[in-house]
């Protein structure tokens, strides 16, 4: 019913002319746009910390035996000697393999895709004037820095015996994570913290999928929706269906560690694979998750800076709901290795290379979208093309991992880490990137220098190829994945890996450069700065958009 | 330039020794040393046929996109958006391409997971209990005074101070004190335990890996074709010392399995050991097998 839409804006109207303090505009926000500034800065924020760790990370294998984490460990205790300080390295090293995977998914990649840009953007694209429920917008994101705080105090107090935070792996399998492997309250807290990262994804899920089906302008039919609309409901749908059987998994791993149950313990008559099936139920729906959003936020770009209407449309968005079908009946190709019987790993083989199909209809479609077109090779198009490649680098890989015959070489070897690397931290990660240099003169009202900002992209995408391709290489050779120290016979390609990482920390610089540059600056922003292939509703408001948009709601031809 | 060496020579799997030990610079998987593994490299090298091509043709689409259509070269866009024969296309041809990949895979999967059909007299079987962190290994079909002959599998090298060098014989974080034997030539059943939390025992040259879950007791196969010592580690996150539980399995001849058995049973551990150093030292069977 878009016209009831009307009324709300209309009274709200009034209150454009207040001037709103700092305490109610940041801290009370129930606007769209704020809140998803507001989710921005805690992505970048929670960003850096996860960019940390996986420093330590690339220092710490940047050549072999246990040496750089010995400094981060015991400070404060008199006369450790080298021995126990490198006991306390190798927990030290696992909670930071943990908590890098835990914050990049949980904290930085979602928080920027589905809070930032999908609070930005999905209701200005459809025409509305806000979100559908402003106030719980307002809670989804104030959730987050708490469920954050909650991860950091889980790294900081009692884990296990082998020292403080939860050293088991962004997995969480049990007995390590039950009280078996990690007795103290650093599992109970992280547990808490997911569990209210998830509720404030769930509350932020409902929210689209409300404003979607309910507020498009008239005209906007679903199928006239763009391409990050229909990324963002899919997406929604996914984060409402699995992430409460997360919730599920961790609320039985918290009473299996405080209530004496035995879910997970074989003691009781329990199984500790019941959680890994339950835990990846949840998880590959959330790797589509991840992905999803950066699909639609390509396809925008394809099309804008190619000068022509994104091929195949309804391919596109149909390819997008298969993948996302599909994405809740493949999750047990993480489990090739537990002991399944082996009709049932032939059922997830067939499943999982189906994905490949829909995966392919995109790509192709997005370079069937550049043919023909004049195309402009401004920052954000850059991104959105580097992640065309690598998606397609991380892609093949993936068909390779989905036969289990194969996989039985290659699980939890860093194959699977370069693998997910190249979908997730070159895939996404560009796809954020893409998207933040095509929308920061829309949301923020100045332009950027984009001398300074091409910089970054190929420091990026050097940096990102040096540090994950050679890693393919350490995965077929058998190193395992989560491994403080390696044999000899893995030494070379470890260093070129963590020599990679330099590029990245040089790409980071000219991000802040960039950022801060445009700051000083200010030059004003035009309204839309890409040309009339930049169609959807954002490039017909001024930039930034005022305070309350569309109080006359467009029409859609 | 060392190690383009190396890698060439990797990429061209001439061994540089028979030893299932991972090689700097390698590009590729161990040599395989189990039909298995023959099996899996050359799935794999067919996946390579595909995925390369797949890659290098989307990666010439963006230079002929980027070459021929930048705002230059082609002022004027087009307008076209659906082309209905190309949509079926790219649609059809991934389809056949794992129709292929399929053909191939799932023999392999029955292959590897499928116990194969031998007479049980002559199956080798050994469990492996995964603790944190070492392997028990227990030799179920000899029994001593009612009992399964079983000995612990620790680690030489554990990350700390004051350890022995890593040598060729006790590779630095792989080598242990005391490895599993088989004999070469023979199907061994492996049974994966675990007596605390999950680990993972995993072979690359055998081209196995099977969880140790507890409460659980699953199981795996591999026939050795080549005498020699190969080397595995743990390949689920188990806590602290994940990386310093390895797994070594030593393949023999019947013969001197058996005669390793003798002094197992035997029940001296110490000169278990001084003969599998002795038969090391004497067998320029490694080498031999460099084909």
């Amino acid at each position: 019913m878009p016209m009831d839409a009307i009324t709300p804006a209309d009274e709200l109207h009034h209150e454009d002319d207040h001037k709103i303090g700092f305490i109610q505009r940041w801290f009370f926000s129930t606007n769209h746009k704020d809140i998803g500034t507001l989710y921005l800065i805690a992505a970048i924020i929670f960003g850096l910390v996860g960019t940390f760790l996986s420093g330590l990370i690339r220092m710490e294998l940047a050549a072999p035996e246990i040496g750089p984490l010995t400094h981060f460990v015991l400070w404060g205790v008199e006369g450790a000697t080298q021995a126990e300080k490198i006991e306390a390295a190798k927990h030290f090293y696992n909670t930071v393999i943990t908590y890098h995977g835990l914050i990049m998914i949980f904290f930085m990649v979602m928080p920027a895709l589905i809070g930032g840009f999908g609070n930005w953007f999905v209701p200005i694209m459809i025409g509305a004037p806000d979100m559908a429920f402003p106030r719980m917008n307002n809670i989804s994101f104030w959730l987050l820095p708490a469920a954050f705080l909650l991860a950091v105090v889980s790294m900081l107090v009692p884990g296990g015996p082998s020292g403080n935070g939860f050293g088991g792996g962004w997995v969480l399998y049990p007995p390590l994570s039950s009280t078996t492997g990690h007795p103290g309250p650093s599992m109970d807290l992280l547990i808490l913290s997911l569990h209210i990262a998830g509720i404030s994804s769930i509350l932020g899920a409902i929210n689209f999928i409300v404003t979607i089906l309910n507020m498009r302008a008239p005209g906007m039919t679903i199928h006239k929706m763009p391409l990050f609309v229909w990324a963002m409901l899919i997406t929604a749908f996914l984060l409402v269906l699995s992430l409460p059987v997360l919730a599920g998994a961790l609320t039985m791993l918290l009473t299996d560690r405080n209530f004496g149950t035995t879910f997970f313990d074989p003691a009781g008559g329990g199984d500790p694979i019941m959680f890994q099936h339950l835990f990846w139920f949840f998880g590959h729906p959330e790797v589509y998750i991840m992905i999803l959003p950066a699909f639609g936020i390509v396809s925008h770009i394809v099309s804008t800076f190619s000068k022509k209407p994104v091929f195949g449309y309804l391919g596109m968005a149909y390819a997008m709901a298969s993948i996302g079908f599909i994405g809740f009946i493949v999750w047990a190709h993480h489990m090739y290795t537990v002991g399944m019987n082996v009709d049932l790993k032939a059922y997830f083989v067939a499943a999982t290379m189906i994905i490949a199909v829909p995966t392919g209809i995109k790509i192709f479609s997005w370079i069937a979208t550049m043919w023909g077109g004049s195309i402009e090779f401004k920052v954000p198009m850059l991104w959105a093309i580097g992640f065309i490649f690598l998606f397609t680098v991380g892609g093949v890989t993936g068909v390779v991992l989905a036969n289990a015959g194969v996989d039985h070489a290659l699980h939890d070897t860093y194959y699977v880490v370069a693998h997910f690397h190249y979908v997730l931290s070159l895939g996404a990660v560009f796809a954020l990137f893409a998207g933040w240099f095509y929308w920061y003169e829309k949301m923020f009202g100045i332009k950027y220098n984009g001398f300074l900002a091409g910089i970054q992209f190929w420091l990026m995408f050097i940096g990102a190829n040096v540090v994950f391709f050679p890693q393919h290489f350490l995965g077929l050779q058998g190193m395992p994945r989560r491994y403080i120290d390696y044999a000899d016979g893995f030494v070379l390609w470890n260093q070129v890996s963590s020599f990679g990482y330099l590029f990245i920390l040089a790409s980071l610089f000219f991000f802040f450069a960039v950022v801060i540059e445009s700051v000083v600056r200010r030059r004003k922003a035009d309204a839309n700065p890409w040309g009339e292939y930049a169609t959807t509703l954002e490039w017909t408001l001024p930039s930034p958009p005022p305070f309350h948009q569309f109080n006359e709601l467009p029409k859609v031809k | 330039m060392r190690w383009i060496a190396v890698a060439l020579l990797s990429l061209l799997s001439l061994p540089a020794m028979a030893d299932g030990v991972p090689r700097d610079g390698a590009l590729g998987f161990q040599p395989a040393a189990s039909p298995l593994m023959e099996e899996i490299t050359s799935f794999h090298n067919i996946l390579l046929w595909i995925i390369i091509p797949v890659t290098i043709f989307v990666l010439a689409l963006l230079i002929i996109v980027a070459v021929k259509y930048n705002a230059k070269a082609n002022k004027v866009p087009s307008k076209f958006s659906h082309n209905t024969m190309i949509e079926i296309v790219w649609t059809l041809v991934p389809v056949i391409i794992l129709l292929f990949i399929a053909y191939f895979s799932f023999p392999l999967l029955y292959r590897g997971d499928v116990f194969p059909d031998v007479d049980e007299a002559e199956v080798v079987n050994v469990k492996a209990q995964g603790n944190q962190w070492n392997w028990t290994y227990t030799y179920t079909d000899v029994i001593v005074d009612d009992y399964p002959v079983e000995f612990v599998s620790n680690p030489i090298h554990r990350g700390l101070p004051d350890e022995p060098e890593g040598t060729a014989d006790a590779p630095r974080n792989l080598a242990v004190d005391l490895p599993m034997v088989v004999p070469v030539d023979t199907v061994v059943r492996v049974q994966t335990a675990a007596s605390d939390v999950i680990h993972s025992f995993a072979v690359p040259a055998f081209g196995i890996k099977t969880d140790a879950v507890p409460g659980r007791l699953n199981e795996l196969w591999f026939l050795a074709n080549e005498t020699g010592t190969y080397y595995g580690q743990c390949s689920e996150l188990c806590g602290k010392d994940h990386a310093f539980m390895p797994i070594e399995i030593r393949v023999v001849t019947q013969a001197q399995y058996e005669a390793w058995l003798e002094r197992v049973t035997g029940n001296s551990v110490e000169d278990a050991r001084q003969y599998l150093a002795e038969i090391t030292n004497e067998s320029p069977v490694q080498l031999a097998s460099v084909q």
